[in-house]
């Protein structure tokens, strides 16, 4: 099994309630700035990719909710917010 | 507007304590939690010290869901290739009424906000809360879920990221040099072998702490906790180093690290049941916000009342005490009927007098001498290459073992370890 196929059969044991909209978003223009990389490599989840032109794409489904990347990259890169209540990752074992 | 006395935001350790404590007194106060249910979106690595916190809860205790009292303390060097274990088992650590716990957080959070529900606390889930409600400086309430609710005090104990102190003005965002990301799987495995691979009996448990490979030489490390019937397993790592030169991605170190030949032995057979991470702040002393403003106390992870001892990592006994303190502030503050944050300053000083504030000054040099490479790579390395060299029977002759042992600390190396036991003065 792939690095990644690995971790989403993992995040796959997680319950996960439906996200209404996106929590986290790269701010427009921000896509190539580098302190994502630290995202990309940091990401419990591995959410944040970088495609072959240098730019970082989040994928939200999965996410953990736990914060390294607003404080990797910081709120300038990231538009960061909570899910809605009741929405997201809800731990059974924490 | 709906009117509490005291707005609690996160049904956390710190949000529940502040709850348990001000419902006891026949304080008006709804706890606001994001998820599902108290203990939803808390995640610890985890351990419960208990000693500190029992005398602020006499009665709570009795029937906690605890995994296990943990009876035996290892920690583990972990070298490229081998590693040196030292582990101690001690009698007062099986003692009653115990020493520490392995905990769950879902399961032990939800009990907590149980007892607070016994006495009178509301508790409301999947209820985000959007902003505190700030007029002319003050926090008035909270909006949570499109409504605006009043209270004479919000007490945020919202974790780590401390948004809404963060949205009160009362702390910035936080930096990757002041924060390590945590990440865990929990394990299901059969109590009985548990019991043989950690040499326990029932009830009882092991803890364990991994330096060096484990995290490729970055500040942090690997944990293991036995729980009732499972294992929780994971690693700590501070968020400036991810992304560095390695660039290992942190699920691939926690993949590597479970495939560890120490640590693949004693999860086998088991199916992991729940991946989770958490931020953890770890700047001690230098990193804490703000405690109080006029109408806000801060408590907990949010208040950056997590500490890294090196042997020990501790975060649970300060959410909890901060949170009883924050319950007799405001009790304090009510006789006074004075919210203002000179009223509420009493927080800081009931912090200061107690075994909290008294750990972070304690420990507030800490932090930097832990911030030494030579502690996560080199001397992980050197440990098992003295043990190595004295183990081995080569195929001719052996050396003599003190040669053995002068031949990897030299001159140079007795007057490095020297430095870093002058550094080490401060912990």
């Amino acid at each position: 099994m792939s690095e990644n196929a690995g971790l989403k059969a993992k995040l796959g044991l997680d319950v996960f309630k439906p996200l209404g909209k996106p929590h986290i978003r790269i701010r427009p223009g921000m896509e190539k700035d580098s302190r994502l990389k630290a995202a990309v490599t940091g990401c419990p989840a591995g959410l944040y990719t970088e495609n072959e032109k240098g730019e970082v794409t989040l994928a939200i489904d999965g996410c953990l909710e736990c914060g390294t990347c607003r404080i990797a990259c910081g709120t300038d890169v990231l538009d960061w917010n909570y899910p809605q209540g009741g929405e997201g990752v809800q731990f059974r074992f924490g | 507007m709906e009117r509490f006395e005291v707005i609690i935001i996160g049904a956390g350790l710190a949000g529940l304590a502040a709850a348990y404590t001000l419902a006891g007194e026949g304080i008006e106060v709804v706890v606001l939690e994001r998820g599902e249910f108290p203990g939803a979106k808390n995640v610890s690595g985890g351990r419960l010290y208990l000693n500190p916190v029992r005398p602020l809860f006499p009665s709570l205790w009795e029937d906690a869901p605890f995994e296990r009292k943990i009876v035996h303390e290892g920690i583990t060097l972990l070298a490229k290739e081998g590693s040196v274990a030292l582990e101690y088992s001690g009698e007062e650590l099986r003692r009653p009424p115990g020493h520490s716990f392995s905990v769950l957080r879902s399961r032990f959070d939800r009990w907590l906000a149980e007892r607070a529900e016994e006495r009178g606390a509301a508790i409301l889930p999947n209820t985000l809360v959007e902003r505190p409600l700030v007029e002319q400086g003050r926090v008035i309430g909270v909006r949570a879920g499109g409504e605006d609710l009043a209270a004479d005090v919000v007490i945020s104990c919202d974790g780590a990221l401390s948004l809404t102190a963060e949205k009160a003005g009362l702390r910035t965002p936080g930096f990757p040099r002041d924060y390590a990301v945590g990440v865990k799987e929990v394990i299901a495995l059969d109590p009985g072998k548990i019991a043989d691979r950690f040499h326990v009996s029932e009830g009882e448990g092991s803890a364990r702490l991994y330096l060096g490979e484990v995290t490729k030489g970055m500040f942090g490390g690997g944990f293991l906790y036995t729980n009732r019937d499972s294992i929780s397993i994971g690693l700590v790592i501070r968020i400036e180093d991810i992304g560095g030169e390695a660039a290992r991605s942190v699920p691939a170190l926690l993949d590597e690290f479970k495939e560890r030949p120490e640590i693949c032995s004693l999860v086998r057979g088991g199916t992991t049941a729940e991946y989770s991470a958490h931020l953890i702040p770890e700047a001690g002393l230098r990193g804490m916000g703000k405690l109080y403003g006029d109408g806000i106390i801060i408590a907990g992870d949010a208040a950056g009342l997590a500490l890294n001892l090196g042997l020990t990592v501790r975060g649970m006994e300060y959410a909890l005490a901060s949170g009883y303190y924050a319950a007799q502030a405001f009790l304090r503050a009510k006789g006074k009927r004075d919210f203002s944050a000179p009223s509420l300053e009493v927080y800081r000083s009931l912090l200061d007098d107690s075994f909290v504030l008294k750990d972070f000054r304690n420990f507030a040099g800490t932090p930097d001498v832990l911030d030494n490479p030579r502690y996560f790579e080199h001397y992980p390395e050197l440990a098992a290459a003295v043990f190595r060299d004295l183990y081995k029977v080569p195929a001719g002759s052996k050396d003599t073992l003190f040669s053995t042992v002068r031949r990897h600390v030299d001159l140079k190396e007795i007057w490095s370890i020297l430095k870093d036991l002058k550094k080490a003065s401060a912990i």
